[in-house]
Order: structure tokens, then sequence, then C-alpha cells
């Protein structure tokens, strides 16, 4: 059974019907790309997914049981990895310092040590201790990507464009992450307005734009 | 128990119920409000002390009655939208603000005019006056925070949250003032005592006060219909609507 | 570590790499008191008369100008989104979220109002009322802003209108506290008055939390 279910959702923002009867079931081992036009509901869906935004019709659900529910809910934040527009890295920290701050509100006890390989791999090197105010846009976008290394537990990454802001050798080096997870038996959920380059099974659900 | 409202949540049904009751609230607000101005503001008798100028009072308390009763109103819709989730509530208790707020100046108005032949001033702080001088300004709060959202729905969400702590805040805000002013200014004011009213002059005043809680109504229906039909114009029943009224001016 | 202490460690942490943020409210606070002897006179018992007033007034206006950093960074950079997925209770974060913004930003104020009791002539029972009333009222201050803060975290221009919803529901504590003080003037018990903002303070304790809660959601839709 999927872990994650969207029950024929629907979306009214400012008086609009976005979209209505999405239903979907994200099965382990997927990747689901969502498209669709600008202003076709890709963010209000993967915010409904996580609980921000209450449908105005149908459920979410979490192994079978509703995520309005407050202890599911938690149960869902436990095994879930989730990155917005806004990248939650605040500028006046480091690096270092904001991984450690997600971390430590997911209760992760990820040692330096490990924090330090992430942001290595990630092309952040000597910048652990630079005041994230000061990188640049790319590099916030890795710093707030970096929490897709730290969360083992994980099993459903929701994912809002990760690749805005990336370079080449960032977009590919997080499309081969991806492709680990869903080997590994994660599921993805994400939008994105680039091509992805290197991953080639995934499934698309589009939502369309309607007035 | 209260199924039979849940209908109302729907926004075309609430427009048709819009449509039924306001001929009805517009008739009685008309009908009491000539009655009882025109009985109250000729026919009553003059006050033995303060002679004609106590016929503002056929104004001013229906309408400091009806600035409260408006609020209350307001964070009543407020919270059935919030329990219920329904957009059309937020709608009415948007609908209901600003009728609301010009009920709260008229209050200040009539009271600040009445309070000049009676004080010799225009303003006191008069612990009434104060609280429902604050009452206007938890209004103009309400509705600057609606206006401030480009999402109505969020708009009304928000706005219900400062309805409902406002409402929990006007009965202490009101005690306090209240006690204030007797701290402070009490002596310096003869504060009116209730003193029982003559038939003759209350019958006018009741039937006023039905006068304005009938027009509060009626304006408040046709605020609320405008505000259904703006918020779904892109609905069909919108549209056949339009084509309807349109169908029958051609006939006309 | 629990999700609450590391957010309370996060809260202190950054609060302090942002201290002109911190000291401006303080600063404005004692400039609104010092303009008050140059307009009314320096005569000290007016100054003595209208003292509790002019304290109580100058730390409403001055916590509206600190009020939304409570809120506004974070949610801007997506960090209350994150908070909403931990495991862990959203009422209860917040909750925090509001007493570090009261340690950083209330306490100072009360820290420094003795300073301020001199210079408006109060006397030594006046001074201690005040420090009452400071130390029962702006965790109110802080509570019912919160709530305000909450729901126009969202808007780009939320400043005065955080000052036109929030004003008038200071208005009970502005005269209870200010009443307290008069009364320690006179030499007269002043308990009820605290009683009064200690109630005050408890009822909101009990019921902004939902409030918060509900206003955040609002603004994260």
């Amino acid at each position: 059974m999927s872990q994650l279910q969207a029950i024929d959702l629907t979306c009214i923002r400012r008086d609009r019907a976005l979209f209505s009867g999405v239903s979907f079931d994200l099965e382990p081992s997927e990747l689901v790309l969502l498209s669709g036009l600008n202003g076709a509901g890709k963010t209000s869906l993967l915010r409904i997914l996580t609980g921000f935004i209450r449908p105005d019709e149908g459920r979410v659900m979490w192994q079978g049981e509703s995520i309005t529910n407050d202890i599911t809910r938690r149960a869902f934040a436990q095994q879930l990895v989730y990155i917005g527009h806004k990248s939650a890295v605040n500028p006046l920290a480091s690096a270092l310092e904001n991984c450690v701050y997600w971390c430590e509100q997911q209760q992760l006890t990820t040692p330096p040590s490990v924090i330090f390989d992430v942001l290595t791999t990630l092309g952040l090197v000597g910048l652990e201790d630079v005041p994230c105010g000061q990188l640049s846009a790319g590099q916030n976008r890795r710093v707030a990507l970096a929490r897709l290394w730290f969360k083992q537990s994980a099993t459903v990454w929701i994912l809002d464009e990760p690749f805005t802001a990336l370079d080449v050798a960032g977009i590919a080096l997080i499309e081969q992450h991806i492709t680990a997870f869903c080997a590994g038996g994660g599921s993805v959920i994400m939008t994105s307005h680039q091509p992805l380059v290197s991953i080639t099974q995934w499934r698309d659900i589009t939502l369309e734009y309607r007035i | 128990m209260w199924k039979w409202l849940h209908p109302y949540a729907k926004p075309e049904r609430a427009y048709q119920l819009c449509h039924t009751l306001l001929p009805w609230f517009a008739t009685v607000a008309v009908v009491s409000l000539i009655i009882g101005t025109v009985w109250g503001l000729v026919f009553a008798p003059a006050d033995y002390q303060q002679g004609d100028s106590f016929r503002i009072i056929y104004i001013h308390v229906p309408s400091a009655i009806l600035s409260m009763g408006a609020y209350v109103a307001m964070a009543i819709a407020a919270a059935v939208g919030m329990i219920w989730q329904w957009r059309t509530a937020y709608m009415t208790m948007i609908a209901i603000a600003p009728v609301g707020a010009v009920m709260t100046f008229i209050a200040l108005f009539t009271g600040a005019a009445w309070g000049k032949p009676m004080w010799g001033a225009w303003w006191v702080w008069d612990a009434r006056l104060t609280s429902e001088l604050i009452l206007l300004f938890l209004y103009l709060g309400v509705m600057a925070l609606y206006a401030a959202f480009d999402d109505k729905l969020q708009a009304g969400k928000a706005a219900g949250v400062m309805a409902v702590v406002g409402v929990v805040n006007v009965p202490i805000i009101h005690y306090s003032v209240e006690w204030w002013n007797t701290l402070h200014q009490g002596a310096t004011i003869s504060k009116f005592g209730k003193p029982s009213i003559a038939p003759e002059m209350l019958w006018p005043l009741l039937i006023n006060l039905l006068g304005f809680a009938a027009f509060v109504g009626a304006i408040s229906l046709m605020r609320l219909r405008n505000e259904i039909v703006q918020r779904e114009l892109h609905r069909p029943w919108v549209a056949d609507l339009v084509a309807n009224s349109n169908a029958r001016a051609e006939k006309e | 570590m629990s999700p609450y202490a590391a957010l309370l460690k996060r809260e202190m942490t950054l609060a302090f790499r942002q201290k002109s943020e911190l000291i401006q409210p303080l600063v404005f606070f004692v400039l609104v008191i010092t303009l008050f002897p140059l307009g009314v006179g320096p005569s000290p018992d007016i100054l003595q008369r209208i003292g509790p007033g002019v304290i109580w007034v100058a730390a409403i206006l001055s916590s509206l100008l600190g009020m939304e950093r409570l809120f506004r960074d974070d949610f801007q950079h997506g960090w209350l989104e994150q908070l909403a997925l931990s495991d862990a209770s959203m009422t209860g974060l917040l909750m925090l979220k509001v007493l570090s913004h009261w340690l950083v930003s209330f306490v100072p104020l009360v820290i420094i109002s003795p300073l301020l009791a001199l210079l408006l002539n109060l006397t030594e029972p006046m001074y201690w009322a005040l420090m009452a009333t400071l130390a029962l009222g702006t965790p109110l201050v802080s509570l019912v802003g919160a709530i305000a803060v909450g729901l126009t975290v969202g808007l780009n221009r939320g400043g005065v209108l955080l000052a036109l919803l929030l004003i008038p529901l200071f208005i009970p504590l502005l005269i209870f506290a200010t009443s307290a003080i008069e009364s320690a003037a006179m030499q007269l018990p002043y308990g009820p008055q605290i009683a009064i903002i200690a109630a005050l303070l408890l009822t909101t304790l009990a019921l902004s939390p939902f409030a918060i809660n509900y206003a955040v959601k609002v603004s994260l839709h």
C-alpha cells in the first residue's frame, strides 16, 4: 500500500477553483513530477500535501489516516522532508548553523563531521562559517538542499522547484541524489520548470490551468 | 440540530436567502423608521429637564445599541466561519462590518451633539462615549485587516480572528473604561441615571430600535448579496442570473 | 535535543545577532519619555502625575516597533513552514517564540525602567508598582501582539495596521497599570489593580495559544 494518498482534492484560491478532484497515490520508489502552467496550482497542491493548506474538498491520507489529525501529522513529519520556494535558510546564521538548527529541530543527531561532508559534497567548502546572507542565491539553495542528506528516516520528499538558482553541476548532483533515494524505496513528488536531465523514469501529473 | 443551516453555506443558496429576506427587512425598516422618527421628533412630549434636545435619543440610543449588536453579529458570523469553514459566513461578517461602523459613528456623533447642550462640551470622556470610540477603532481594525489581503478567503479568516478577539475584549474594555472614568472624573460629570421613561416617550424609541435593526439587516443583506456576486463572478449560476435579468430587462 | 529546546536556543542566538533591532525600540522608549518633560514642562509635580501614563504609553508604542520581528523573518525565510513540519506541537513552538521575544524585548525594558522613573520624578512606592505592572503587563502585550503579528505577517505593509489592530486592545492594560501606580503615589494599596492585570494575563495565557496558532496557520495558507 502506498503511504501518501491524495483523495479527491479541490483547492480554491482567490475565489477561483485551481483544481478539483485530484487523486493519486504516491508509491514507494516512485518519482512524481507535477507539471502545469504557472498559476495552475502546483505549489498549492504540494502545500496541501504537507498540510499547510487545508483542501477545500478531499483529504490527504498518511498510512491510511488523515493528516489533519495531529498525531498523524507528527508521524508524517518524522518521515518527510519538504523544501519549498522559501528555503528556510536564515541569512544571519552560517551554512553550518543553518544545518545544525534544522537537524536539531527535526530531532536528528547529526555529528558536525557529517554536516561538513555533506556541505563539501554540495560544493560549499570553505563557506561553512560564512553567514548565509553573504552567499549567492544558488549557494543558499544548496544549503537548503543539504537537508536531503541528513534525514535518513525520511521516506517522502516534497520538493517545490528544487533546481531554482542551481547551476548545471548542482542540478546533476541533486538528480543523482533523487535517483538514489528512489532506488532505496523513497518516494518523491516535485515540481520543476527545467526538464530533468539524468532521470529517465518518472510519473507525470499534469494540472490544467482553469479560469 | 443546526443541520438546517448548512445549505446556506453554499453561496447560491445564501444569495437566494438574501433575495427573499431583503424586501421584508426593507419594508419593516422604512415603515418603523418613519413612524418612530415622526412620533419621536414631533408628537412625543418634551422632557421637563432637557426640553426638546432630548429627542436626539431617538437616533442616539438605537444606533448605540445596534453598534454593539452588529459587532456581536459580526463576531458570531466569524465564529461560524471558523468552526464550519463556510465562505459565506466570512462574507456575512464583512458585509456587516461597515454598517456597524457607521452605526458606531452615528452614535458617537449624536452623542457629541447631545453633549454640547447637556454638558457644555462637544466631547467629554464619558465612559460610554469612550468605549464607543474604542468600538469604532475595533471595527476599523477588522475592516483594515480584511482590506489588506488580496486573497479574500484568507482575508475573511484573518479579520474573523480579530472580530472574535475583539468581542472577547469589548466587555473588558467597557468595564475598564467605566472604572477609569469613575476614578478620574466621576464627580465632574453628572451621569445619567436610569430615569424611568414615560411610555409615550418609550414607544417611539422602541419602534425606532426595531427600525434601526431592520435597517442594519437590510443594508447588510444588500452588501452580502453584492459580495457574493462579486466573489462568485466566474461561476455559472451568476452568469445565469445575469442572463435572466438581461432577458427580463429586454422584455420590458 | 528536543525540538522545543532547539528552537529556544536558535531564537536566542539569532536575536543577539541583530543587536540593533533589539536596541532601537529601547532607545525609542527612552526618547519618547524624554519628550514629555520638554513638552509639558519640567515641573516635578506634573511629571509625577503624568509619569505612570507616559511610561506605559511609551512602552506600548515601543513594543509595536519590535513586535513585527516576532514572526516576520521566520515567515519570510520559510522557517515557520519547517517548524510546522517538525514532530512537535506547533502551538508549543509558537509559544516558545513568544517567550523568547518577550525575554529579549521586554526584559531589558523592565530593567531600564528605574532610570526613567528617576527622570519622571517617581517616588519609590510608585517605582515598585511600575515594576510590578511591567512584569505582569508586558507578557500580556507579547501574547496579544503575537495574535496580530501572526495575522499580518504575510502582508508587506503590516506595520501601521498592526498598531491599528493592537492599540485598542491594550487600553484596559494601560488603565489598570497607570491606576496601580497612581494608587501607589497616594500611598494606597494597589493590590486590586495588580490582581486584575494578573487575571487578564492568565486569561490571555489560556486563550491566546489557540488564537496565535490559528493566526499563523491563516498566514501560512
